[in-house]
């Protein structure tokens, strides 16, 4: 390998992953963060049976789901500030992200909730317990047990999905390769350089993901396990 | 003297089918009264109503000085009911997510406000009659099916209820499993505690509950004191039923 290539290599490694530890990474923990809470209080909505909302809650999922998360940036962006709403891009990437995620959370995190059974509810309701008391103490820690594999899931898909914000001008990591790319014409090089760091980030959520589980795990089966 | 529990003309259905029709049954202080029947003679749906997890169409029930209309009643009614009484389920539902312990001091805690260390301390008494002090900090996971429905009447038991309503607690159990919550239940009666047991358990019934209530379709066919019942019942149709069920415990 020539040396040139080592050096953009090199070079272009701290340039690139310097946007990914500013941005990217803060992008998609403060999205993901708004988007469990979107997400959870979306899930209990219907997961409580509210009148009203619940129609509110499934309108929300359909129209977000079934449009691409590009084209919802795309209005937010360049689409409101015809309306005189002007977001700048990084808090509009964020509504975006947060809103298109918790659509997609509170699937998950419903699907957890109707995976309790029932018996724990009627449990929580025979000890004297109100209906808020049992969901918060008794039946959410183990929905979210049962839907952290796939929040986590959802959380590394986030993390590369981050890189459509630089469609909105966002200087994340595609978009800094992208200008290194224009200069030095090595898209190959660069392209799979900067995959190479999506690849370290998600590794190192894969893992925290593992040590996740077990603590989990160990909250309902104890440390002392025969 | 009142009754402790008085319900009256209770019914329910599930859409087309008559579940319970227009059911009384009284019940005293200390009573332990055991509801036989055949399988889908309503015997569980009458628990489930009197403690409010099923709704019934009509009826009503006079407790602790208190009037309960069956077809209305407010969730902050069925909540002080339940403060009252005690439920212990056919499959235990013990909260997964809590240690045997916390599931005894999660209802008083919370629910009832007690300081963490009386609750403690009142949730290791009720453990440790049941004789499980040492299995305290384990999760349902961890214990038997015997012995979760052991923690599961230590539970219902610790809130000090009035009455405590069993709903076919043996029958998710090995056989040899359904003796240490038997012995359990037997020594709660000894105590005077007023127990009302939705059973299959013919030896409880006969040996350890005063009172036999026989339900058939939705109403009761017979009740009466359990020497009565097993010895003279008036019912021809009481009379089939505990001669084929005895004949299994030969």
């Amino acid at each position: 390998m020539d040396n040139r290539l080592i050096e953009i290599f090199i070079d272009s490694f701290s340039k690139i992953l310097i946007p990914g530890l500013t941005v990217t990474i803060p992008l998609t923990v403060i999205s993901f963060s708004l988007a469990l809470i979107i997400a959870t209080a979306v899930a209990l909505l219907q997961f409580a049976d509210i009148r009203g909302l619940k129609q509110v809650a499934r309108f929300y999922i359909w129209v977000i789901r079934g449009t691409p998360l590009l084209v919802q940036l795309f209005v937010v962006f360049f689409g409101l500030p015809s309306l005189g709403i002007v977001i700048d891009p990084f808090p509009a990437a964020v509504l975006v992200f947060s809103i298109n995620e918790g659509a997609y959370c509170a699937e998950t995190i419903r699907a957890a909730l109707e995976s309790v059974p029932r018996g724990q509810m009627e449990a929580g309701e025979c000890v004297g317990m109100s209906y808020l008391q049992i969901i918060r103490r008794i039946i959410l820690p183990q929905a979210l047990r049962t839907a952290f594999p796939t929040l986590c899931n959802s959380l590394i898909a986030m993390v590369k999905d981050t890189s459509l914000a630089a469609n909105i001008t966002v200087t994340e990591m595609l978009m800094v390769t992208e200008r290194i790319v224009a200069r030095t014409y090595e898209p190959l090089l660069l392209y799979l350089e900067v995959g190479l760091i999506y690849l370290i980030f998600c590794t190192v959520l894969t893992k925290l993901q593992k040590m996740g589980e077990r603590k989990l795990n160990a909250q309902f089966t104890g440390s002392r396990q025969a | 003297m009142a009754h402790m529990l008085e319900i009256k003309n209770l019914k329910k259905r599930f859409d087309d089918l008559e579940v319970i029709r227009d059911l009384s049954l009284n019940v005293d202080k200390g009573d332990v009264t055991a509801i036989l029947g055949p399988s889908g003679s309503g015997k569980t749906t009458l628990l489930r109503c009197i403690n409010f997890l099923e709704k019934a169409d009509a009826g009503s029930m006079l407790f602790d000085g208190k009037l309960y209309e069956f077809g209305k009643v407010s969730k902050r009614e069925s909540a002080a009911f339940r403060r009252k009484t005690g439920f212990v389920f056919q499959n235990y539902n013990l909260f997964a997510n809590k240690t045997a312990l916390q599931n005894i001091t999660e209802g008083l805690i919370i629910a009832r406000r007690m300081p963490k260390e009386q609750a403690e301390d009142i949730a290791m008494k009720a453990l440790s009659k049941v004789g499980l002090s040492d299995r305290s900090s384990y999760y349902p996971s961890q214990l038997s099916g015997g012995q979760q429905q052991r923690v599961a009447i230590a539970r219902a038991m610790a809130t000090d209820p009035e009455i405590i309503m069993f709903d076919e607690p043996t029958s998710a159990l090995d056989p040899e499993l359904t003796g240490e919550v038997l012995s359990v239940m037997r020594d709660l009666a000894s105590e005077g505690m007023t127990m009302l047991v939705v059973t299959h358990e013919m030896g409880f019934a006969r040996n350890v509950s005063n009172k036999v209530v026989f339900m058939e379709h939705g109403i009761i066919v017979e009740s009466g004191s359990s020497r009565e019942m097993f010895e003279m019942p008036k019912e021809e149709r009481t009379r089939e039923f505990l001669r084929d069920s005895l004949k299994g415990e030969i």
